[in-house]
């Protein structure tokens, strides 16, 4: 028992805890806000693995930090682009389509890494953004380490939760989200566009997601590797439904799984006996647990995975 | 511009579809191949020997073929009535693991006409035993099983790497993680001697024609079309949706898992967590270009092992990532599925 309370006491975990937290914060407000359009979007895997190697691509290029995450976000933006082209134009299968879109972003993202960075021993790497200090805060103790000495990329992640909790709850432009993921053809007929709805949502979706896998190569890391997401997308999908499709909660679902995963992590090396691949699976288990649990008191938005067409019921 | 749907669905369409898709697929990858600066003709001409030139090739091909043929078989059945098995992958492990195991712990010393059967049919069960958890939460949770399917690859392939590195781990690997191998005569039958085919292609094929048949002549195909087409409406036809899912399932858990075994016992002889590049998942690929059909997956793998194999040639010789036969592969599901709606739909001004 002490030693899971040396681990729970530890600054390293909760340190780590925001880390781990802020790919999965991007990549679930991503999807959420596919899904509030009514877009199920499981291109994200890829598309978070796409973001990874352009970012890190765009730095290693002499690109900054920030223009490398811009990147990243447009890249993820055109991956959007073509996914909803694919089910919100054509109507396909979200499903199908999505897995389509994973397959050809990752595959495409090694296509190009192996291309640019012929095998080496070594990845290259960068120097990624450093942590920041927040004055004042920062010297806090345990919420000090936490919370105020993270990167950049990280305050900006949990500051889009809240803008996104404000768009889609507080404004016009939220309302119009909402309808559309709702009941698409009464928001056609209070003046919205659902087809121009979808198409942002998923755009600005993705662009999200591009950045999560992003933040993986230019903070977490230094180098770009393939299998560096490792199911992280295919966890935020998880995490959307877990938060009931709230950005809050979206946020909150992100930082307890990341802290299950921190622990584990910490675990591994301590705990004698036990494969570490047992430690590796909780956080997949953990997911669908999560799923389980809350799949029947989630609030699903209604016209989730149906595709609109004008006067087609 | 709009779509409208078409009355009628002209049966040349669906042959010219994939044709089409495909040749999409290879102009856009040539694309890359030119921004790569490699001749495309040339690339796609080395694809074409690399996988077909020579009698050692053609068979590795086919070789290659084999898994996906029961991984694309396994995503047709599943897809056809809406059950979204993309679990495929972590499938093919538990099958693999699981025939590895059975022979090195328990059935290795039965005779060879009983031992085969055997632990093929261990792999097909491991298989079952591992889509049934995602189907158990879907029927009681509804729970999205493409998440919870695609989740559990990750879960199976840790499991498979924990029993490698414990209680299966062959001591004479140098450390490696690796399975203790499968007795010599758990191996299936060679097809052509000094080659890697083995009867596991036959095998592939026959199971093609069997559930085409029973998709097409059965009660059984008749119900898992119609859970699929519209569940609600499966169930006031008298459907029993629940108990046509799980037989859904078994079928498609038990093909992936056999494709694991297979491979185990005509290839490799024992489990590595590298034995699968992707199998699971251009399984999906395959069933998609076959537009669902049983016997066009045999085709639309072969494509597939096409492009793997080829591309291992083509980039030896011309410097250009092998990973182009995974985009070729990708894209091609997408140019199919681009395909498919205009098959069904046409454009209006």
């Amino acid at each position: 028992m002490t030693l899971l309370f040396d681990i729970i006491a530890s600054v390293g975990l909760w340190g780590a805890v925001l880390r781990i937290a802020t790919p999965l914060i991007f990549g679930t407000l991503g999807a959420l806000l596919c899904e509030r359009a009514g877009v199920l979007n499981l291109g994200i895997e890829g598309i978070m693995t796409f973001g990874a190697m352009i970012g890190w691509l765009s730095v290693y290029h002499g690109a900054d930090l920030w223009t490398g995450l811009l990147v990243a976000a447009i890249a993820g933006g055109v991956f959007g682009l073509l996914h909803s082209g694919l089910t919100v134009t054509l109507g396909l299968s979200q499903h199908v389509a999505g897995l389509g879109v994973t397959l050809f972003a990752s595959s495409f993202s090694y296509y190009v890494f192996r291309l640019i960075v012929p095998t080496a021993g070594t990845p290259p790497t960068i120097v990624p953004f450093q942590p920041i200090a927040i004055p004042g805060l920062s010297t806090l103790p345990f919420i000090g380490p936490a919370f105020f000495t993270q990167t950049a990329p990280t305050y900006l992640a949990i500051l889009i939760a809240l803008m996104m909790a404000y768009i889609l709850f507080r404004t016009p432009l939220g309302l119009a989200i909402r309808m559309t993921g709702e009941n698409p053809h009464a928001a056609e007929a209070q003046g919205v566009n659902p087809m121009k709805v979808r198409y942002g949502a998923v755009i600005a979706g993705s662009a999200l997601m591009g950045m999560g896998g992003a933040f993986l190569t230019l903070s977490a890391f230094n180098s770009f590797f393939p299998t560096m997401i490792q199911g992280r997308g295919w966890i935020c999908i998880a995490l959307v439904v877990f938060s009931s499709w709230r950005p809050g909660r979206a946020l909150f679902g992100a930082l307890l799984f990341a802290f299950f995963d921190a622990f584990q992590l910490r675990l591994q090396t301590v705990v004698e006996g036990v494969p570490y691949q047992m430690f590796l699976m909780t956080p997949y288990i953990l997911s669908i647990v999560a799923l389980a649990v809350m799949a029947r008191r989630a609030r699903v938005p209604q016209a989730l995975m149906r595709p609109y067409r004008r006067g087609e019921r | 511009m709009r779509f409208e749907r078409r009355e009628h669905r002209p049966l040349y369409l669906l042959i010219v579809a994939p044709v089409l898709a495909v040749i999409a697929a290879l102009a856009l990858s040539g694309i890359l191949i030119a921004i790569a600066g490699a001749p495309v003709l040339d690339a796609y001409w080395r694809i074409l020997t690399g996988a077909f030139g020579s009698r050692l090739s053609a068979t590795e091909t086919l070789t290659r073929a084999t898994p996906l043929m029961l991984t694309g078989l396994a995503a047709a059945v599943a897809f056809r009535a809406r059950l979204w098995n993309i679990g495929a992958e972590g499938q093919f492990y538990l099958g693999a693991i699981a025939v590895a195991a059975a022979s090195a712990k328990v059935l290795g010393d039965l005779p060879a006409p009983i031992l085969i059967p055997l632990l093929l049919l261990v792999g097909a069960i491991a298989g079952m035993v591992l889509i049934l958890i995602p189907l158990w939460l879907r029927l009681r949770f509804s729970v999205d099983e493409v998440v919870t399917s695609l989740l559990m690859n990750f879960v199976a392939l840790l499991f498979v790497s924990m029993l490698i590195d414990g209680v299966l781990k062959d001591p004479l690997a140098f450390g490696w993680p690796q399975s203790q191998s499968i007795s010599d005569h758990a191996m299936l039958p060679k097809l052509i001697a000094r080659s890697r085919l083995h009867i596991g292609l036959v095998i592939a094929v026959a199971l093609a024609v069997i559930v085409h048949l029973m998709q097409s002549r059965t009660v059984f195909g008749l119900q898992s079309r119609a859970a699929g087409l519209n569940p609600s409406g499966a169930v006031f036809a008298g459907v029993p949706l629940g108990k046509t899912l799980m037989k859904v399932a078994c079928l498609s858990g038990g093909l992936a898992g056999l494709a694991g075994a297979i491979e185990v016992m005509g290839v490799k002889g024992y489990v590595t967590t590298d034995l699968s590049p992707g199998f699971g998942y251009a399984g999906i690929v395959v069933a998609m270009l076959a537009n669902l059909n049983p016997l066009g997956v045999v085709l639309a793998a072969i494509f597939t092992a096409t492009m793997f194999v080829g591309a291992d040639g083509m980039s030896r010789g011309l410097g250009i990532p092998t990973y182009i036969a995974d985009v070729t592969v990708a894209l091609s599901l997408l140019t199919m599925l681009i395909a498919l709606f205009f098959t069904q739909y046409r454009i209006r001004r």
